[in-house]
């Protein structure tokens, strides 16, 4: 299992060389390759698709959702040695599991998937990058339900299942220290250590020093061009601390996502969901008397609407943090997605056309990226923003 | 949508949660409230030094105004003044020509009277004088006169003729 960085293992892989040069039509190929998608690939199978560049998209594909899903290593790139064994470069992470206890073991214990960890007489492993409780020999169970679905067999071992078979084994709460919860700490000292010294400077003298000449005009538009005129000018105190820690902190996130060490935070649900919850927490705990007036008997209608609207409005508080976390989840995994199939298409192509065609186009896209990192902050922000300035809002 | 609930990893939304309120906390003990504090000192500063600059030009234009209004009225006091010196001054000049014309009238009045008086006592004087010496020349030469008889006669018949005749 690669650990998942961009853009090394896809140089690195020995797998991809296995590309088959002489397949007719490539741009046709690359046509079908594009609006099909990488992220319906079940139905890649045109018929006028040679078996090795359907291969080849497969892995490509397999490449892509893994590098989008966590990680419990922290691999920078993976090969195979001529005799057939993978070789991980990166190190290994803690894992820590709740199963009827408390159990915590590195995760070179898992070997990348490929092996069965046992402690305390207990057998994990892993399976599409989820810990599951096992017997000594590694064995999967499935749903019944997805039993039909095909579940290819190939050089990655058989942790590589094409389509999404449910496994039936039970599995422990894993609170373990992952690749992403990893960057979630680093990016928190980061932001710690960058602001505090930045706050620091402020006790000499007034005028920004240093990082804070870059940083200050950053806060000072979340607060003149994101708080204040959506919350107002008398109240947007109190919500500025979390406005500018979930701007920045998704802002940085995003960036480094960006960055060939291949992690990509902000494009799991469970980080997005708690920052949506974190929104909807404040949102409802400060919410003004008019505000709830205006969700349970909404003024100005008569009273039948007024029945009607409650639940509507109320059904809203959740779906706003929920459209939150799901434009934030949906922006960066999409632009992960296309970023790296377009990558992949270098590899198909395998042309001089296509692949500084490709490369171009990935180059454009990376820079498209980084405006999207900072505008999906914004975007969080300035409606978290939003929602603040509906929950305070006085009666006019 | 099936996916994404599969893809739910709990220990990551723990993670993230737990990682992302202690920033939070700690952000804004150490880094938010002293910058956004201190960037709201100085922004203060400034509004202060330039309601200070304002306020300053206004004092500046007030004085200006009123050091004018001063010297206006000074002027205007000054002026005030002098044209009452010269009221009074020339009030004091007629009256004193007025008192001083009083004045010679009376002298004059005075003088006249007695002028007048002095001319009728010398007149009374003389007359007296006149009388007497009229008087004394009549008996004299009444005296002489009247040593003839028939002149005497002739006095007492003129002199009754006359009486007559007045």
């Amino acid at each position: 299992m690669n650990g998942g960085c961009i853009f090394a293992p896809i140089f690195e892989d020995p797998y991809l060389d296995h590309m088959r040069n002489s397949f007719f039509s490539k741009k046709l190929v690359a046509v079908i390759f594009l609006i099909a998608g990488v992220l319906s690939a079940q139905n890649h199978e045109g018929e006028d698709v040679e078996a090795g560049a359907h291969d080849l998209k497969t892995q490509i594909k397999e490449y892509i959702d893994h590098h989008l899903l966590d990680s419990h290593d922290f691999n920078l790139y993976s090969y195979t040695t001529e005799d057939g064994n993978h070789k991980y470069i990166g190190f290994p992470l803690p894992v820590i599991l709740w199963d009827n206890g408390l159990k915590v073991f590195s995760s070179s214990k898992l070997k990348h998937g490929e092996g069965v960890a046992e402690v305390d007489g207990v057998y994990y492993t892993l399976y599409h990058n989820k810990i599951y409780k096992t017997d000594s020999n590694g064995t999967i169970n499935y749903d019944v339900d997805h039993a039909k679905e095909t579940h290819t067999e190939d050089a990655f071992g058989e942790n590589l299942v094409v389509e999404d078979a449910h496994p039936s084994n039970e599995k422990p709460l894993d609170f373990s220290i992952t690749k992403n919860v990893v960057f979630i700490i680093a990016v928190s000292l980061l932001m710690f250590l960058v602001f505090r010294s930045m706050a620091k400077r402020y006790q000499k003298s007034t005028m920004p020093r240093g990082v804070g000449r870059f940083l200050e005009p950053l806060v000072l538009f979340v607060r003149d061009e994101i708080a204040i005129p959506n919350i107002g000018e008398h109240k947007y105190k109190k919500y500025m601390s979390y406005l500018l820690t979930v701007f920045f902190f998704v802002w940085i996130i995003n960036l480094l996502g960006l960055t060939p060490l291949g992690v990509n935070v902000t494009n799991n649900i469970a980080v997005t969901f708690a920052l949506a919850m974190i929104t909807y927490l404040i949102t409802t705990f400060t919410g003004n008397k008019n505000y709830w007036k205006h969700i349970f008997w909404m003024p100005g209608v008569p009273v039948p609407m007024k029945i009607i609207l409650a639940p509507i409005e109320l059904l809203g508080t959740f779906i706003k943090p929920f459209s939150l976390m799901i434009r934030l989840y949906a922006n960066i995994t999409a632009g992960h997605v296309v970023l790296m199939s377009i990558i992949g298409l270098m590899f198909i192509f395998k042309n001089w056309i296509g692949s500084p065609l490709s490369f171009l186009l990935a180059f454009a896209l990376a820079l498209l990226e980084l405006l999207v990192a900072a505008l999906q902050a914004y975007i969080f922000t300035m409606l978290s923003a939003l929602y603040f300035g509906m929950a305070v809002e006085e009666d006019h | 949508m099936e996916k994404l609930i599969e893809q739910f990893s709990f220990g990551l939304f723990f993670w993230q949660l737990l990682l992302f309120v202690a920033l939070l906390f700690l952000l804004r003990k150490y880094a938010w409230k002293p910058i956004l504090g201190a960037v709201e000192q100085r922004e203060e500063g400034i509004k202060g030094a330039l309601e200070a600059a304002e306020a300053a030009k206004k004092e500046m234009q007030n004085v200006t105004a009123d050091s004018e209004k001063l010297l206006k009225e000074a002027r205007v006091e000054r002026d005030s003044l002098l044209k009452e010196a010269r009221e009074i001054k020339e009030s004091i000049i007629s009256e004193a020509k007025e008192q001083a014309q009083v004045e010679g009238d009376k002298m004059i009045k005075q003088a006249q009277a007695a002028i007048e008086s002095e001319k009728k006592a010398a007149v009374a004087d003389i007359k007296a004088q006149v009388a007497n010496l009229s008087v004394e020349i009549a008996e004299k030469v009444i005296k002489e006169e009247l040593s003839d008889k028939g002149k005497q006669q002739k006095l007492v018949e003129d002199m009754l003729g006359d009486i007559k005749l007045n």
